[in-house]
């Protein structure tokens, strides 16, 4: 058996150059597909029995009526999920979370969002996540994980009640999920921006280097 | 990115996959999922690709939503109850739901209406509405889920309908209970069976304590409180105990065939 030492970088590091190791990439775009035909179709779902004073307009919407929007959904949430488990279980067993997006703290991301504002941010160093970016991912993983639970439960609210108490009730729950997917659309809004100001942080994302 | 165009669009007609497609699905439900392509148009932008042509959406989906069934059979525990509620919780007035208007929905003759048994089953002797109305009586208040979202709690009456099919002799080793309705368009809507056994499935003849009122489906309805409310047929003829799948008015158009909640 190897060990794996979170202390010692080296010896878990990928090799030399490699910013993003292959399957962070695989997993991260995968995941970008899955999340994105998500949230079209879930808007086109929502369109059907709107919770607010507003619909999604048809054409940002995927599915074109409720039965195919419902279609998309239940299709996507297999890759979400599957990919979603295979993330958790390797950034778990490979020390990616511990080291990458660990330790977080009030005054280190006060002072990365202060840096960030007054263009003092550096990039050099892409392998290493400043503290506001250690946040958004940590907290968006979370919420990755509620929306997945909380729709889980508005889809299964008799077989899975427990889950469905645990919402608050199937309408409180419906709440829930949109919450997430509002969360998550606004992390995509401010991170799809940041990866465009620092390409070469997109380039890693893409071809590791 | 030339390969990965080639991974996307496999070597195939489009225009065949096309019409594959269309014909897996009944006229009214091709003319939406056309409409529907309007906005796949959208993820045409995202990728680059188009969705619709290169890979069949339409036919992967319905192929994953067969898969869907099957899984939510197996999620399915056939003695786990709905949650009930009190008298206090009923959501008043209770939604009219229907592809039709109010004053569209079926008017049913009390005194002509029958309700025929046919299929897999002993006795295949029709049912005049005084002679169900004869039959045990158990009164839940459960919550109706709509596949559109919307949720409304009600009081529903009427006698199980695991016991009805133990009263004709039907074969319950069967795959479905089919039910037709008086609906204009003939709605229709097949049951699996152990929803049917599910100890909450219910020949719904009362709701809210009052004979059950047109809106709601008189003469009977079958309230199915584990299933999402387009499974739980309204204005019901006749139900057929079979091994064949007969297909439904909602999912012939899409709408995943099990829908259990
Ligand atoms: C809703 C969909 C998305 C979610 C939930 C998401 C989430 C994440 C997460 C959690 C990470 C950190 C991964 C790790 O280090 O283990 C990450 C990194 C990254 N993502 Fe996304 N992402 C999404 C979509 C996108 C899109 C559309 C782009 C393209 C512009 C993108 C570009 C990047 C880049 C460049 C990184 C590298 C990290 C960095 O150096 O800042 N993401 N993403």
């Amino acid at each position: 058996m190897t060990s794996i030492s979170a202390n010692d970088d080296r010896t878990v590091s990928p090799p030399v150059g490699i910013i993003q190791p292959a399957w962070v990439r695989v997993v991260h775009w995968i995941n970008a597909v899955a999340m994105i035909v998500m949230i079209m179709s879930g808007w086109q779902i929502y369109n059907a029995s709107p919770l607010f004073d507003f619909t999604f307009s048809r054409s940002i919407t995927l599915g074109g009526w409720l039965a195919g929007a419902l279609l998309w959904h239940f299709a996507a949430m297999w890759l979400l999920v599957v990919n979603g488990l295979v993330y958790l279980v390797l950034g778990l067993a490979t020390g990616r979370f511990r080291r990458k997006l660990w330790p977080i703290t009030p005054s280190g991301v006060a002072a990365d969002a202060k840096a960030a504002l007054t263009g003092k941010l550096s990039h050099d160093d892409l392998s290493r996540y400043n503290q506001v970016q250690k946040l958004l991912y940590a907290a968006i993983i979370l919420v990755g994980i509620v929306v997945v639970l909380s729709g889980l439960s508005i889809w299964k609210p008799v077989q899975f009640q427990w889950l469905t108490a645990v919402f608050g009730g199937y309408d409180f729950a419906r709440y829930v999920h949109f919450t997430c997917m509002a969360l998550i659309v606004a992390f995509l809004v401010v991170h799809v921006a940041l990866a465009l100001l620092v390409p070469k942080s997109l380039r890693a994302m893409v071809a590791g280097r | 990115m030339r390969r990965l165009r080639s991974l996307l669009i496999p070597g195939v007609d489009k225009r065949l996959l096309v019409k594959d497609a269309a014909k897996l699905l009944p006229d009214p439900a091709r003319r939406r999922f056309i409409a529907g392509g309007a906005s796949l148009g959208a993820l045409t932008l995202l990728t680059g690709c188009d969705v619709s042509d290169s890979f069949s959406a339409e036919k992967l989906l319905v192929q994953i939503s067969k898969f869907n069934d099957k899984v939510q059979a197996a999620i399915f525990n056939p003695n786990t109850l709905a949650p009930t509620y009190t008298e206090a919780d009923i959501t008043r007035p209770f939604p009219f739901n229907g592809y039709y208007s109010e004053d569209e929905a079926p008017d049913l003759d009390g005194e002509d209406y029958t309700f025929e048994v046919r299929g897999l089953v002993d006795n295949k002797k029709s049912w005049t509405l005084d002679e169900l109305y004869k039959l045990p009586e158990v009164t839940q208040i459960t919550r109706h889920v709509c596949v559109e979202g919307w949720s409304a709690i009600g009081s529903w009456s009427g006698t199980p309908l695991r016991d009805f099919l133990k009263l004709v002799g039907a074969d319950t080793r069967a795959k479905y209970c089919w039910f037709q309705c008086a609906d204009v368009d003939g709605y229709n809507s097949p049951l699996d069976m152990a929803t049917a056994l599910h100890p909450q499935t219910q020949m719904t003849f009362k709701f809210d304590g009052e004979i059950l009122p047109r809106k709601y489906g008189y003469p009977m309805k079958i309230r199915v409180p584990t299933k999402l409310g387009f499974k739980n047929p309204k204005y019901v003829v006749s139900m057929e105990v079979t091994n064949d799948y007969k297909g439904g008015y909602w999912e012939d158009q899409g709408y995943n065939s099990f829908s259990g909640i």
